[in-house]
Parts: C-alpha cells; structure tokens; sequence
C-alpha cells in the first residue's frame, strides 16, 4: 500500500452525498444499519427495501454500483463461515439439493449475509464519499474525545509513511536474497517488526518534539468550525427514517 | 488470519448486546485515555498516534506459515508491553474504528464489541498475564520477552472466548450448540495464538536488546536489575 492508501476507499465525485458534513454520514449510517441489525430475519422483504434503498444512495453518490460490490470483498471471510452454518447447526432438517441442512442454520446463514452485507455496503459508500480528514474531523463533531481524534488523525498520517518504511525494508531484505518461505523467515521478519517500532517510536518522539518547538501544547487548535445546518442533518437522515419505516412495517406485518 | 477472526461484521451479534458492548468500551476506552495521557502527558497524541500506525502497519506483514497460507500479528500484547497497557489498548481501538470506518472492515454496529475482545481483553488482560508471568519469573531482562510471548499466547484465545461469550449473550443464530462454538473458536485461536507468541517473543527481544529504555512493561525489571548491580558492588567494595 503507498501513497494511495491515504485516501482509502475515497471515490472524488461532486454530489450531494459528497458535500454532506461528516458526522451527518456517520450518523445517518450507524442509525441505518442499527435499524438494519434490529429487523427480524424472517422479514425478508425489508431486507429487499434496505437494498433497494442503498441503491438508491449509491446512484445518488453518483457511484458505480459495481465498485461499491467490488469493495464488499473484506466480508469474504464471514461468507465462508455463514455458508458452513446450515451444516453445523442442529434442530429441524431441510433438505437442498440432496443435502440435509438445518433449518435454523439456513435462517441464521441468510440473517448474517443479509445484515453483514447492508452493513458492509453501507460503510463502504460512506468511506467512498468521505475524505479520510473530513472523517476524522466528523468524528470530532460527533464529540468523540478530542485525544482519541488527535490520535487517530496521527496514525492516519503516519500510517503511509510506516508502511513505506516497511516497504523499503523487504526491498533491503530481498536484495539480499531473502525470499519468506516458511517458518524460518520468521527470526528475520520478526527483526524487521522489531526495528519498525524503534523507527516508529523515535519518529514519535522527533514529531513531538517538532511540535512542541511550534508551541503544541497537547491539543490541537480548530481553525474553522462551519455549524452544520439543520437542513444537511435532514438530507442525511432521510436513509435511516426510510429504514426506520421499513422496519416498522414489516414489525406491524 | 486474525483478519477474519476478530472484524465482527453487522448483524452477527443482535443490537440490545452490541449497544450495551458499545457503551462498555466507550467508558473503558475513556478509562484508558485518562490514564495514558496521565502518563505521557502531551507526548500522549504523537506516540499513541505513531504506535497506532505501527500496529496498522505491523498487521499488514505476512508471516508465511506452511503451503501458502500465512497468518499476521494482532498485537495486542505486543504494543501493551512495548507502550504500556493504557496507551496500547487505546492504539488497538482506534485501528479498530479507522479500519472499520476507512475500509469497511468490520461493522460499524460491532466496534464495542471487537474493542472489548481486542482492546480490553486482548491488550489490557493480556497485559496483566504479562505482570503475572514476569513476577514468577527470575527478575532478569530475558525474562521480558518470555513472560510476552505466554501473555500473546494467551491473551488471543482469550479474545475468542470474549467473543463466544457475546454470541451467547446475543447470537442471531439459533441451535447452534455453544460448546462446539466456543471449542471450534478457541482451537483455532490456541493455534493462532502461538504464531502470536513467536512473533511477540522475537520483536520485544529485539527491541530488549537494542532500546530496553524504550519498553514500558520492562521499567520494573530494569530498575530491579540496576538495584542488584548497585548492591553487588557495594559488597564488593
């Protein structure tokens, strides 16, 4: 990962999820997959709303819906687990296909494929329409604890510059003929870990003291801080509210 | 491999227990805010923030393990011991949120929860295992990197039981009997814990050997060993 990995996920396009404040984002998406993760499973039709409604997001995101499934690829790992459900859970027996699978596995398979997926989907359009430093700054809107965002936005910058680090250290140890198979490589990798703290902690302590020579004084000062209108808050809100009735439709059906 | 074990996606564990572990790690991570910055004061932010990156960066080595796969570091132990429990279980929770909100990488609705396995359990009681282990032991610095490596062992099936724990206070799914939950998870995690433990065991020792100032959990040993020294002397004299 190099220098493109600052901006992570972030897709540049102008529109109105775009221009949205941050911590509206944030909101509106941790309200929305709450919304989501309270459903009940059986409900499948709300699921099929939730769905339609984040297509909905995403072509408003001007976003292309096919990078957005391109980049639900981290929850692989739990598919896999979601798929060997209906063959390890016990209770009532269904037959699929010539396989006996258990019934309430099956349920609890799509409950989590459901949920994970719209959550995935739902995070991967917020950080494809976020800045990583609009972010952080929303985080700090949202009153998480200053320190907290101050370390975050820290390891933020830093994290390319370590990885770089990193980087120019597998050059070193290949040009020496190291290739990493096996067990063996592990003394080595474990030295390259080792000097990579000792880099990283130093770096920390020359960062510091830079700052501290600028007049740093353990926080950061807020250069501009544009209220947020209680229009944005509203056009932010419009997923969860849509989410929230889907819900209480199909809670009421 | 840690990857897929501890990124607890939406809609796993049901929302009233994801809320109330949500609640449970805001609070903890204040507790650990409060006191790391009570310990490195305005050093806090650029030394948390550089041992954070360090913890991002340091996930993404491969450590190649047999016929192509290969697993990486979670941590947890790792940073408490080398910055100190508060501050390494802060570092821990903010690689948790950026990736979770950066990458997608774990649920939004999930973040108390892996904070609590990872964070909690996984750093701050990996760390008192640490204490544990490094007062048995002889009061030398090779002590250091031993009691590490058994805290690392430890401290990742313990993040698994934490889990089980969640799922069966708030599992969506049903008839899953939860003893073979809890053996599956900690098996495999006894396994991934011992790569842990290698790992842990071979970078504090390398960091004990060249900056041993710059390791927080080994101050007591070091302070103890100079001690020795002055009495030695002393008698000799």
């Amino acid at each position: 990962m190099g220098a493109g990995h600052a901006h992570a996920l972030y897709v540049h396009r102008t529109s109105v999820l775009h221009r949205l404040p941050a911590q509206c984002k944030i909101a509106a998406v941790v309200l929305f997959v709450l919304v989501v993760v309270s459903t009940p499973p059986r409900a499948y039709a709300a699921f099929g709303a939730y769905a339609a409604l984040l297509l909905a997001v995403v072509l408003a995101a001007r976003l292309s819906p096919l990078l957005v499934l391109r980049r639900m690829v981290v929850e692989v790992p739990f598919l896999v687990f979601a798929l060997l459900l209906p063959v390890v859970t016990g209770g009532e027996r269904v037959d699929v296909l010539g396989l006996s699978l258990s019934e309430s596995g099956l349920l609890g398979a799509f409950n989590i494929l459901a949920k994970g997926s719209l959550g995935v989907a739902a995070s991967v359009v917020l950080a494809s329409t976020t800045t990583i430093r609009d972010l952080l700054h929303g985080l700090e809107r949202l009153h998480l604890p200053r320190q907290l965002v101050l370390i975050a936005s820290f390891m933020v910058r830093y994290a390319d510059v370590l990885a770089a680090e990193m980087a120019r250290m597998r050059v070193a140890r290949e040009s020496r003929g190291f290739t990493a198979t096996g067990l063996r490589a592990w003394p080595v990798l474990s030295k390259s870990l080792g000097a990579l703290f000792l880099r990283s902690y130093e770096r920390g302590e020359r960062v510091h003291l830079a700052m501290r020579s600028r007049g740093f004084n353990g926080t950061m000062p807020v250069l501009r801080r544009t209220p947020t209108r209680a229009s944005q808050w509203a056009t932010a809100f419009v997923l969860p509210a849509a989410a929230g009735v889907v819900a209480l439709s199909a809670a009421l059906a | 491999m840690g990857r897929t074990a501890v990124h607890i996606p939406d809609g796993f564990i049901d929302a009233p227990t994801s809320i109330a572990f949500g609640v449970a790690a805001v609070a903890g991570l204040g507790y650990c805010l409060r006191r790391g910055s009570a310990e490195l004061d305005e050093r806090a932010a650029p030394l948390a923030g550089l041992t954070a990156a360090f913890v991002f960066a340091g996930q993404m080595l491969n450590f190649p393990v047999a016929a192509g796969t290969s697993g990486h570091l979670l941590g947890g132990v790792l940073a408490a011991v080398l910055v100190g429990p508060w501050i390494g279980a802060t570092c821990l929770a903010v690689v948790l949120l950026l990736q979770a909100l950066f990458f997608a990488d774990g649920g939004l609705t999930a973040l108390g929860l892996s904070t609590v396995n990872m964070s909690f359990v996984g750093a701050l009681g990996g760390y008192l295992v640490y204490r544990g282990v490094l007062r048995v032991l002889p009061q030398r610095r090779a002590s250091v990197p031993i009691a590490a490596a058994v805290a690392a062992a430890l401290s990742v099936p313990l993040a698994a039981a934490s889990f089980v724990l969640q799922f069966a206070l708030g599992g969506t799914v049903e008839d899953l009997s939860l003893t073979a939950v809890l053996a599956a998870m900690v098996g495999v995690h006894v396994l991934i814990g011992i790569g842990e433990a290698v790992i842990t065991f071979l970078t504090v020792g390398l960091v004990m050997s060249s900056r041993p100032d710059l390791v927080h959990g080994a101050r007591g040993v070091l302070r103890r060993e100079r001690a020795a020294e002055t009495a030695a002397v002393r008698s000799t004299a």
